[in-house]
Order: C-alpha cells, then structure tokens, then sequence
C-alpha cells in the first residue's frame, strides 16, 4: 500500500457554511505528512472524516485502504489520533486515561515504552485529569499515542500547549517514529515545526488544497533569495525571473544586491554574478512561512484552483 | 466584602439573563400556568361549596393524595389551588433556581470561563453577586405576575399574595443553598446533585409529615423549607410570618456560600483533590467499565436518597387510615377507598409511582451522560478507538437500565422494610413492595428510550426533548386526574398503563408493551446513532 492515506474532491458543508470544498490530501506511508491551513480551514473537520466521525457529503477517501467510515472500528485499531482540543474525564487520573485510551484501541502496548514517555514528557500520571493544565491533557493523548504500535498517527495541532522544551521532546518522538516507518499526519500551523519534521506537506485553505507536494518540490518551484556584495556594478534590467531587486553602492565602489529569482533563472543571474566579481554570497531557499504567507497574501480566494 | 470586589455584576447578570433568555421564562411559564391553571379549574368546576367540600372530604380521608399535595387548609378555592400546586410550584420554582444559580457559579468556574471573567475587571464575588441577583428577579418576576393574574381569576387578594410568596421565596432559599453546593464540590454535577438531592428530602419530609395523620411526626412539615409553603396557610388565616424562614434560609446561605468562597482556591471544591492511581486498574478496560466508572459515583447517591427515603415513607404507613372518620361524609368515603387496607394500599401505591417518575428523572439524566460526552469532546477518543457507536451508545444505556432498576427495587424493598418492620410481617411486605417498584420499571425504561432517541435522531433537540417527555409524564399523573384532562391525553404517560400496586390487578400486557417500546425506541436510536456525524 504506496499511500496511508487517500483524499480527493472532499466536500462537507455544516448547514450553509462550506467547511470542505474540494480537499486533496495524500499521504504516501511511511512519511510525516504536514497539514497545514490557518484557523478555520478545514484541518480538523477533514480528520474527522478520516476517523470516520463525520460523514463526507462529496469526494473519494481512503484510509490505510479502507472507508474511513464504513470499516471506521476495523481501522482504528491500526491508528492513534491525538485530538487538537483534548479534553479528558476530569475524575480519573492521567495514568489511568493513558491506559484506558490503549485499551480501547487494542494492540500491543509496551508498558516500558510508556514510562519512558512519561518520564521524557514530565507527566504527573497521578494527579486527577481536573487538575491538569492545557499542555498535560496533551500530553496524556500524546504519550497514549506514541506509546502504541500503530502505523498511522494522526496528530491535531499536538503542540499547541507544550512549553518549547517539551515541544523538541516531541520533535525528537515524531522523528524516531518516522524511523520506525510509522506514518504520520501532521495538522500544525506552526510552520517551524513542520518544516524541522516533515517529508510532505499539504497547505489548504478554505477547504481546498492549495499546494502539496514534498518540502524539496515545494521549494523549488518557487524563487530563491540572493544576499551579494559584488566587486562592480552590475544591470539586472531586463532579465526574465528576477523579483524586487535592490542594487546599493559601497564606499569602495562595490556594489550590495538583494533580489530574489525564478529558481529557473538561478543559473543565468549566477554567471552574470561571477562575471563582476563575487566577494560574499548568500543563496537562502524561502521558509515554509514565505511559502504559506505568499499564498495567503497574493492570491484571493476566487482564483486559487 | 469590598465595593471593587462587586465591579461587574450588572454586567455579568445582564450575560446570564441574555444567556438564559428562554430557559428562564419557560421554567417562569410552566409554574404561572401550573398554578393559574389549577385555580381555574378549581373555579370552573368547583363552583358551589358543597362540591367543594365533598372533594375535600374525599381527599383529606386518603393519605396517598395528602403525600403528594399536601395538607388541605380550608374548603375555599383559593385553598384548593394552593393545596394542589403550592408545593408543586414552589418544588418547580426551586428547581429553576438549583439550575440557574448552579449554571452561573460552578458549571461556569468548572468549564474554566469564570477564568476568563475573572482576568477582565471583574471583582471576586461579581459571578456568585450576580447569580443570586438573577435568581432573586426571576422569583420576584414569579410572584408579581401571580400576585397580579390570580385575584383577576376571582380569588381573594391577599391569600394570592401569600400563596405567590409562599412559592417564590421557596425558590430564594433554593437560591441559598445552591451558592453553597456552588462552593463544596468541584464539579457542577455534584453540586447540581447535593441541592436537588436536599430537594428531594424536602419533599419526602413534608409528604410523610402530611400524610402521617394524628399520631404521626406531622413535624417532619417543618423541618424543610418545602413544607413551609403549607404552614404559610394561602387562603386559610395567613399566617405571614412563615415567609421569614425561607428568606433567613436564602440570607445565610450566602453569607455561608460566602465564607467558604473565601476559604478555597478558583476551580476546586472545599475538599482537595487526592492523587488517584498511576495506572488503571485491570478492571477499567472498555466502554462499558469506562460509562460505569463515570456514572456509578452518582447512582450511590441516587440510591442513599431512595433508600433512606422510602424506609421512613414506608415507616409513616402505618398510621394511616386511623384518624379519618368523625363525619360521616368521612367514613362514606373512606369505605369507598377499600377502607384502612385500602388506604394503605393507595398510599405505598402512589409512593411507587413516585419512586417511578423519579427513577424515569435519573434514567434520562444517565442516558443524555452521552450527549454531554459527545459536545464536550471526550467521545472521540472513544470512538477514534475500536469501540463502534452502538457499542459506545449501549454502554451508558445499560448503567441506566441497570442504574434504574437497582433504584425502584431499592425503593420497594426499603418500603416494604419501613411499613413491615412497624406492622409485623416483614418479609410478605418486603416481597410484594419489590413486586410494586419493578412494575413500574417499563415505563421508567420506556422514557429513558425516549432520550436515546432523541439523542440518535435529534441530538441538538436531545436534551430539551428528553426532560420535556419527563415533564409531561409528571404533569399528567399528578396533576391530570384532578384537573379532568380527557383519559386520551392521560394515557400518553406511559405510568399511566402501569398497574397500580399493590392493591390493583397485575395484568402483564401493558409491562410486555411498554417494555417492546422502550427498546423499539432505543434500536431506533442507536441506528440513527450509527447514520449520524459526531460532536
């Protein structure tokens, strides 16, 4: 099975409000998928389809080769899903909602696996659940989650409460099981995160995918940004692929330039840069947060396809 | 208590009235309309006193009438209404208060808004102030409009004043004792318990009060604030000075409830919590331990009130039927009734049917556990597990089958002990009281299938749906019979099928097909369950 995880054309409205209109999302297995979107997008309704808690209205699903909602009890004791908003019985105790969460998924559980997790995430197991912060109830999923053998994690938005240290404890997790060759999705919208974890990455907006592809691919369709101090002066005009291009002169008659370029055009600007002169150079691929930003600030909704 | 600790309180009052712009009048309706309704009855076709005074005969003489209503003051209309819905009312006025206050003080401070409230400039006793402040309007509200609707329906001006107030200050000291429950547990659930559960002691206290008869502990009326409704005499040489008790009661409630707000920390209860167990035990496996893990702690304590109080229930029978009979428009009726066993039996009869309605109360609160589970997230952990929804689905419906059989078999057996250990026999009364509390199980079970119903087809609709049917089934086998509502409309109430025993004759039928309702209801619920979106 090449893909965990298979969605085109998926729709779902919430009486007139359309949550998803169209998502595609694959996830190949074996990869750490991020899923990203800003507020509202879609992110946790399509998770929910995929735990087969609400029915699609439109669209194709598979998941780890089933229907999510047809076969939903058959396929989740292959997966672990930690919810984005964890919200847990205030009366029982964390160790004890750790322990519940395993059995109701069956499968194997490595009761040496999960003191380690306990231990690496700092979690009192004994306190009741009523007493916990935001950032412990997440933990208790996520440690439920990690301490299983499933193939597929499914992780809403897991660090939206963790203090920084914590949240590398559980970089460090995500990349150990991706090891392992679990498969992981990953719903963020905190854009250091998934480019410091992820394979792949599917950015939606309002319901509709609007970018997926690996980080590399994503990348290098879009444009790099150049940092030179050269020897001479030097005339961009009327080069194809070069964007806001600043030229500045030095003291010493050098020139500064910053601009950023097609990547198609990165071969053509280099040869003219060695042709001046090349005293410092920088090349900088763009942030996951320049890629997110551009789509969310340079195209209307009406025209993203 | 400072000035600044008060900042806000208009404001949050004004919140919790937008907040509860249609529960509040629909509980303020069904009280006004309870009442006026009765005492237009009674007006209507009660005309003559001889009529009157032959209904009062009838009832005085039958003490499972006088368990359930209270004491009869007099043979005016006015008496009438207030003997049939002043305990009532004040019962309903009181309920709304336990709801209202707890949903602004503990339910609020549990979901962890009072948190955001409180960071903004708001003192620390603005949520409680205000609360309170709502409560009090709303009952004031109540007393107004009735002060004002019943004398327009012909009866005398102050025993209207004194029954509105009578009602309306029950609710103030349900006000008070609510900010304290508010203050003791750290759930909104416990507390919405403890209030209602002193409720239910209330009513249970009056009721063996009134029915007892001479020999009887007919100072049991005092003891809580529901039988002070009667002793305030409406209509009867009001004796107004009672209505200080139930404003005392609501004033030291809040300066308790205020006392102990000062003495805990935001969040928690009086009592601290205790660190629980590491890892769960190998007991707590699946859906249905987890259901009965989270519903058990609140069935104890249903089933603490139920044996307690139909022991002493069943103890007060005894010494019925033995006053009854100076006049002998009296004996006639009192002969008609099937005499002193008889009386009895009308009595332990009517006790069953309210240990029913009760048990079909807990049923509904068990079942609609599920859909507080699914709109506070914590079903889908569950369901994202390899627990199906039917499963998921039956695991509390069976706490609450199981949960309400245990109450009405706890209720006949405690009867049964209560009335046999005073009247000799124990063992015959213990055997034929348990038969008496399970017959009503089909119907109590048939309005729990009701809520899974709603809870699979309509689930926004679910809890407003299910404690409706609840409602309907107490209105119309309390109050139908007296108010003459056609034997069409009664028979919608499913206790309304449901031999009364003992004394009446078991014929199986109707438990057979309430029994196939209540699961017809409960399969089409968990189908509809199964076709449905989560949260």
């Amino acid at each position: 099975m090449a893909n965990a995880i298979e969605a085109s054309g998926l729709r779902k409205s919430f009486g007139p409000t359309k949550a998803l209109d169209g998502l595609d999302l694959t996830v190949r297995t074996g990869e750490v998928h991020a899923f990203l979107g800003p507020n509202g997008a879609g992110k946790t309704t399509t998770i929910r389809i995929l735990l087969g808690l609400l029915r699609k209205d439109g669209g194709d699903v598979s998941l780890l080769g089933g229907d999510p909602w047809r076969d939903a009890t058959r396929l989740h004791s292959r997966l672990a899903y930690v919810p984005g908003d964890v919200t847990l019985w205030p009366g029982l105790t964390g160790g004890e909602i750790i322990d519940l969460l395993a059995r109701l998924r069956g499968g194997h559980h490595d009761p040496k696996r999960r003191q380690e997790l306990i231990e690496l995430f700092d979690l009192d197991p004994a306190k009741k659940a009523r007493a916990y912060s935001k950032g412990n109830r997440q933990k208790v999923a996520l440690i439920a989650a990690l301490a299983s053998d499933a193939e597929l994690l499914i992780l809403d938005e897991p660090t939206s409460g963790l203090d920084p240290l914590m949240e590398a404890n559980f970089r460090e997790c995500v990349n150990a099981e991706r090891h392992q060759g679990r498969t992981v999705l990953l719903s963020s919208h905190i854009l250091a995160e998934a480019e410091a974890l992820a394979d792949g990455v599917t950015i939606i907006r309002a319901g509709r995918t609007v970018e997926t592809g690996t980080l590399a691919e994503m990348r290098h369709l879009t444009r790099t940004t150049i940092d030179a101090d050269l020897g001479g002066p030097i005339t961009l005009d009327g080069l194809p692929g070069v964007h806001d291009a600043t030229v500045g002169r030095l003291a010493d008659g050098g020139t500064r330039l910053r601009c950023e370029v097609d990547n198609t055009a990165l071969n053509e600007i280099l040869g003219r840069l060695s042709a001046v002169g090349v005293r410092t150079l920088t090349c900088r691929p763009p942030t996951l947060e320049e890629l997110f930003l551009r789509h969310y600030s340079e195209r209307p909704v009406a025209a993203v396809q | 208590m400072t000035a600044s600790s008060l900042t806000g309180t208009t404001a949050l009052a004004k919140l919790a009235l937008r907040r509860d712009r249609i529960m509040l009048p629909a509980w303020l309706y069904v009280v006004i309309i309870g009442v006026c309704a009765n005492a237009y009855t009674f007006v209507k076709l009660y005309k003559t006193p001889s009529s009157r005074a032959a209904l009062v005969a009838s009832s005085q003489g039958n003490p499972a009438l006088l368990f359930l209503y209270g004491r009869l003051n007099g043979t005016s209309t006015g008496a009438l209404t207030a003997w049939r819905y002043g305990v009532w009312g004040a019962l309903i006025a009181a309920l709304m208060t336990v709801f209202l206050v707890i949903r602004h003080t503990r339910a609020d401070e549990e979901a962890g808004r009072l948190e955001l409230i409180g960071s903004a400039r708001v003192g620390r006793q603005a949520p409680l102030v205000s609360a309170l402040a709502v409560a009090a309007l709303a009952n004031a509200v109540l007393v107004v409009v009735l002060c004002v609707a019943l004398p327009l329906l012909g009866l005398p001006a102050a025993g209207s004043a004194a029954l509105s107030l009578a009602i309306g200050t029950c609710g103030l000291a349900w006000a008070g004792l609510s900010a304290v429950a508010a203050q003791l547990t750290s759930s909104a659930r416990a507390a919405r318990g403890l209030a209602i559960g002193v409720l239910g002691a209330a009513f249970l206290a009056r009721a063996v009060g009134d029915s007892a008869g001479a020999g009887g502990p007919g100072w049991l009326t005092w003891v809580l604030p529901l039988g002070w409704t009667e002793e305030v005499r409406p209509f009867a040489g009001e004796r107004w000075w009672v209505l200080a008790l139930p404003v005392a009661l609501f004033f030291l409630g809040i300066g308790l409830a205020f006392v102990l707000a000062a003495r805990r920390d935001y969040g928690a209860g009086l009592l601290p919590d205790r660190p629980g167990r590491p890892s769960a035990s190998a007991l707590l496996r699946g859906p249905f331990s987890l259901a009965w893990r989270l519903q058990w702690g609140s069935l104890a304590g249903w089933a603490a009130g139920y044996a307690v109080l139909f022991a002493v229930c069943g103890a007060a029978a005894k010494g019925i039927g033995q006053l009854f009979g100076t006049s002998s428009a009296l004996e006639k009726e009192f002969t008609r009734l099937g005499g002193q066993s008889g009386l009895v039996n009308a009595y332990l009869a009517s006790l069953m049917l309210l240990a029913g309605l009760v048990a079909a109360a807990y049923a509904v609160s068990t079942v609609l556990r599920l859909r507080a589970e699914e709109t506070e997230g914590r079903a889908d952990p569950v369901l994202a597990g390899t627990t199906g929804r039917a499963r998921w689905g039956l695991s509390h419906l069976l706490v609450a089958v199981v949960g309400t059989a245990a109450l009405l078999a706890i209720a006949g057996v405690a009867t049964g002990l209560g009335y046999g250990l005073r009247t000799g026999g124990t063992g015959g009364e213990v055997v034929r009281m348990l038969g008496a509390g399970m017959a009503e199980l089909p119907a109590a079970l048939l309005i729990a299938g009701i809520a899974v119903a709603a809870f699979g087809l309509l689930p926004q609709a679910s809890v407003a749906v299910s404690w409706t049917v609840v409602g309907i089934a107490v209105a119309l086998n309390i109050f139908g019979q007296v108010l003459q509502v056609s034997h069409w409309v009664l028979d919608i109430s499913p206790f309304a099928h449901v031999p009364r025993l003992p004394g009446g004759t078991v014929s199986a039928s109707p438990l057979l097909w309430l029994s196939a309702l209540a699961v017809a209801f409960a399969v089409a619920g968990l189908g509809g369950l199964q076709r449905r979106d989560i949260g």
